[in-house]
């Protein structure tokens, strides 16, 4: 399986309004302790063949990110991490 | 082991003289830094260095324009209504015994061409913010955007970006977005211009001022957390000329949240109706900064900030960072020590953060310590108000005798009945003229339940008491006219935005306005600069309305080229009730009225939109302007509305009569048919763009009555049609016929073909 996960994340020093908003809900579920919460995205790229990361990485850049504002990493998935 | 960083103090500041500071990246002179030594008798801090930096930057210290901008108030017509002008966040309007209004653009450009959503967004929530600062609420926003050409690859990217976060923040917000304008013109490719209007209402006895008066008042900042938003932003992105490396330097830009916004705005107003505050003052571009020694030097006080307690959103972040950071959503408040409490219980209540910063002092000097270590010891007024002032050198473009010799007047012109009508579909289609709803339509008009007129009509109105009192406001500026004669041009944005406010019916009163140009150290540039505003300091005297406030935005240039100058100007006007309004369109129950067109029509096609659209011609002089003429037309539509004499009235502008026929008949899909008068061409009948124009329709039964107040109040009139309602067409005697439906497939096809849909 040749499967390409890449994370984007809001840069550290970007305002996260949707975090902000989960923090400020935590307490009214009775969750206490938690100071942080940042909200990304997940992409799952399945490759015909081999996985590229070079090409998943271009895609992460040209679309899947906005690299003014987010960072991404990418990852090839393992096989074990695929079958639940 | 880590190794402790030492803190730059003033302890530290005074002991190593010696230290070499990045005074130049920072956009200082050589000069200023030592006048920032001299003022201190030390070297700065750190922390005292990017405050000195951020506050003497362009955009803080208006020290290339402040020379010139003085004539909006040497010049100023007097007026009984102005209750706050330059110099206050927002200028303030008394429009009845007990309500006022203020209103202001600003400028977002830079921010908005590298993350256009964003920029835009925030450029929005930085505006509402000014005016919120008055003691007003918000209740309405415009937007006069300008974009590059409309088919280059990198246009795309910055339309959908900057319309949607324009979209996105103010309709969270629950602001109408009642007007504004689009333009595309391949001069804004690297330098879109994204400015925005704010309009707000506030009872004539809750008017704020920033001032931080009392010693001993506690300093307290209201809202949204710090983090490292758009840190150096002001002074690295305001004042530095974009070139190739700005795309990878990517500086961080501010991401604003509008929900909390919403709670700022309505904590601070529940403040200001319980008498809770002395001063008050928004958290804009210089964040912290600005606001700290504007508010100090505006009361002629000192203040002592303990930093440390400053909410962070990043718990790393150094003193430098809090000072300069331009997270969004915060105002700053001066608070009396015993109302504290309460202060702080509102704030509770509306979910934002209050936090007690320091206190006023009478040192005259803003002490700010961080941990115990005094980080700033300055004199406020050193910062706010004492900044460099440069008279530059001006220099009359070398281009401008070439361009005004290449006029638009000698250009081949269609003729026949069939190339006319090809031109008029043509022009209908253009991107500047062809109709906006697919930007308009992705903001919201209507929220509040008080907008009486929005786009596409001239002006947006808004009722403001169940009396029918309102406002109707309009915003223009032409580059291409300001390029060919920059002291008409402006006078021709003024003159524009005055009219389009007068066929509403309403009567134009003040003014604001924000000022697009280059770079100001290049003298050319500081030329056109120095003429329009003298020419829109000298059309307000002439029209009796005063400039209450505005903006300038200097650096739109890429390379060595600058944009076009580009003054918008917004104009406020007043009704007595709404009710009573024009609107531009002809209606079905307005079939048969009698059409006039009024002003005079000469061959007028120099900067004009048929001679850019149909030969990519820019040259020669603008129309002539005449704003006594002007000024009679307004009282004239404003007496024809009061007596009920007009069933539309539109302004004419860019395209010329052929366009705003087009305008007036597809807005309610009625037809008209006009015919050319004997001393007029068809041509220049449909297409010259002379100014000081409306056309408006009158029922038969008034039509002597509507003359002779044209004849009294000598404006030209000439009656050139009918409304014409079972035709369904655009008809011009003994020329030609356009069906509506083909009018409107080419006005309405332009924008989704170039913008909706998925990229190709």
């Amino acid at each position: 399986m040749a499967r390409v996960v890449v994370d984007v994340m809001l840069k550290p020093e970007i305002l996260d309004p949707q975090g902000e908003a989960i923090v400020n809900a935590l307490p009214r579920l009775g969750v206490t302790g938690v100071s942080s919460v940042r909200v990304g995205k997940r992409i799952e790229i399945e490759f015909d063949g081999e996985p590229d990361l070079d090409q998943a990485r271009e895609i992460a850049d040209k679309l899947l990110a906005n690299p003014v504002i987010e960072d991404f990493t990418v990852r090839v998935e393992q096989e074990e991490s695929v079958q639940p | 082991m880590t190794q402790q960083i030492t803190l730059d103090s003033v302890e530290h500041a005074a002991a190593t003289p010696e230290v070499v500071q990045p005074y130049a990246e920072l956009g200082l002179r050589e000069e200023e830094y030592l006048n920032i030594r001299e003022i201190l008798g030390r070297r700065p801090t750190q922390s005292e260095l990017a405050m000195y930096s951020i506050m003497w930057s362009e955009h803080c210290s208006y020290k290339s324009s402040k020379v010139h901008l003085r004539q909006f108030a040497q010049k100023q017509p007097p007026s009984d209504r102005l209750l706050a002008g330059i110099g206050e966040n927002a200028g303030v309007v008394r429009v009845s015994d007990t309500l006022a209004v203020t209103f202001k653009i600003e400028s977002h450009n830079h921010p908005s061409f590298v993350e256009p959503h964003q920029g835009a967004a925030t450029g929005v929530g930085g505006i509402v913010r000014d005016i919120l600062a008055m003691g007003a609420r918000p209740i309405a926003v415009m937007d006069p955007l300008r974009f590059g050409a409309p088919d280059h690859p990198d246009t795309r990217r910055v339309v959908t970006g900057v319309v949607a976060g324009i979209s996105q923040y103010g309709n969270s917000l629950g602001l109408p977005n009642i007007g504004g304008e689009v333009v595309f013109d391949p001069c804004y490719q690297g330098n879109p211009l994204v400015n925005a209007l704010c309009v707000g209402v506030l009872p004539v006895e809750r008017l704020q001022r920033k001032a931080a008066a009392g010693v001993g008042n506690v300093v307290v900042l209201l809202g949204a957390k710090t983090g490292r938003d758009g840190i150096g932003g002001v002074s690295v992105l305001a004042s530095a000329t974009f070139d190739e490396t700005s795309q990878q330097r990517r500086p961080s830009v501010q991401v604003g949240d509008p929900f909390t916004e919403k709670l700022l705005i309505e904590a601070c107003l529940e403040l200001y109706e319980a008498n809770l505050v002395v001063g008050i003052q928004d958290l804009g571009g210089a964040g912290l900064t600005c606001a700290l020694s504007e508010t100090a030097a505006a009361a002629g006080t000192g203040m002592r900030i303990y930093l440390e307690r400053v909410p962070l959103r990043e718990p790393s972040m150094e003193p430098h960072e809090i000072l300069a950071s331009e997270s969004q959503e915060r105002m700053l408040l001066i608070v009396e020590p015993d109302k504290l409490e309460t202060v702080l219980e509102v704030a509770r209540k509306w979910g934002v953060l209050a936090t007690a910063l320091g206190e006023v002092t009478d040192t005259g000097r803003l002490v700010i310590t961080w941990h115990g270590q005094t980080v700033v010891d300055v004199p406020p007024s050193s910062l706010a108000d004492d900044g460099p002032v440069y008279n530059r050198p001006l220099q009359r473009p070398s281009d401008l005798a070439l361009l005004e010799a290449d006029r638009a007047e000698t250009l081949p012109r269609p003729t026949t009945p069939e190339e006319l009508r090809a031109t008029v579909l043509r022009m209908a289609a253009s991107p500047n003229l062809a109709d906006k709803t697919w930007v308009t339509e992705q903001y919201d008009h209507y929220v509040m339940g008080n907008t009486v007129l929005a786009q596409p009509e001239d002006a947006g109105m808004l009722r403001l008491e169940d009396s029918g009192l309102g406002i109707a406001l309009s915003c223009d500026g032409n580059g291409r006219y300001t390029r060919l004669d920059p002291y008409n041009g402006a006078r021709l944005a003024l003159a524009e935005a005055y009219r389009n406010v007068a066929v509403t019916g309403a009567t134009p009163v003040a003014v604001t306005n924000c000022l697009n140009f280059g770079d100001p150290e290049d003298p050319a540039v500081m030329w056109q600069f120095a003429e329009a505003v003298r020419g829109l300091a000298d059309g307000c005297a002439e029209l009796g309305i005063p400039v209450t406030g505005g903006n300038v935005s200097f650096y739109n240039q890429t390379g060595s080229v600058a944009i076009h100058p580009t003054p918008i100007v917004g104009v406020l006007g007043v009704i007595d009730d709404v009710r009573t309004r024009v609107p531009m369109g002809f209606a079905e129950s307005t079939d048969g009225h009698v059409v006039f067109l009024l002003g005079r029509t000469q061959l007028e096609l120099s900067g004009g939109e048929w001679a850019w659209v149909t030969h990519g011609h820019l040259g020669g002089k603008p129309p002539a302007v005449d704003l006594a003429h002007e000024r009679r037309l307004a009282t004239l539509l404003s007496q024809a509305r009061t007596r009920r004499l007009l069933s539309a009235a539109h302004d004419l502008s860019e395209g010329g009569l052929a366009q705003a026929l087009t305008e007036s008949t597809l807005r309610r899909g009625v037809g008209v048919r006009v015919s050319v008068p004997a001393d007029l061409d068809a041509f220049t009948f449909l297409f010259s763009e002379s100014t000081g124009r409306v056309l408006v329709s009158v029922p038969e039964e008034r039509v002597a009555e509507f003359t002779a107040l044209c004849d009294q109040h000598e404006v030209p009139h000439t009656r050139i049609g009918v409304v014409d309602a079972s035709s369904g067409a655009l008809t011009v005697e003994g020329q030609f016929t356009i069906p509506l439906d083909e009018l409107r497939r080419a006005y309405s096809g332009t924008l989704p073909a170039l913008f909706s849909g998925t990229t190709t």
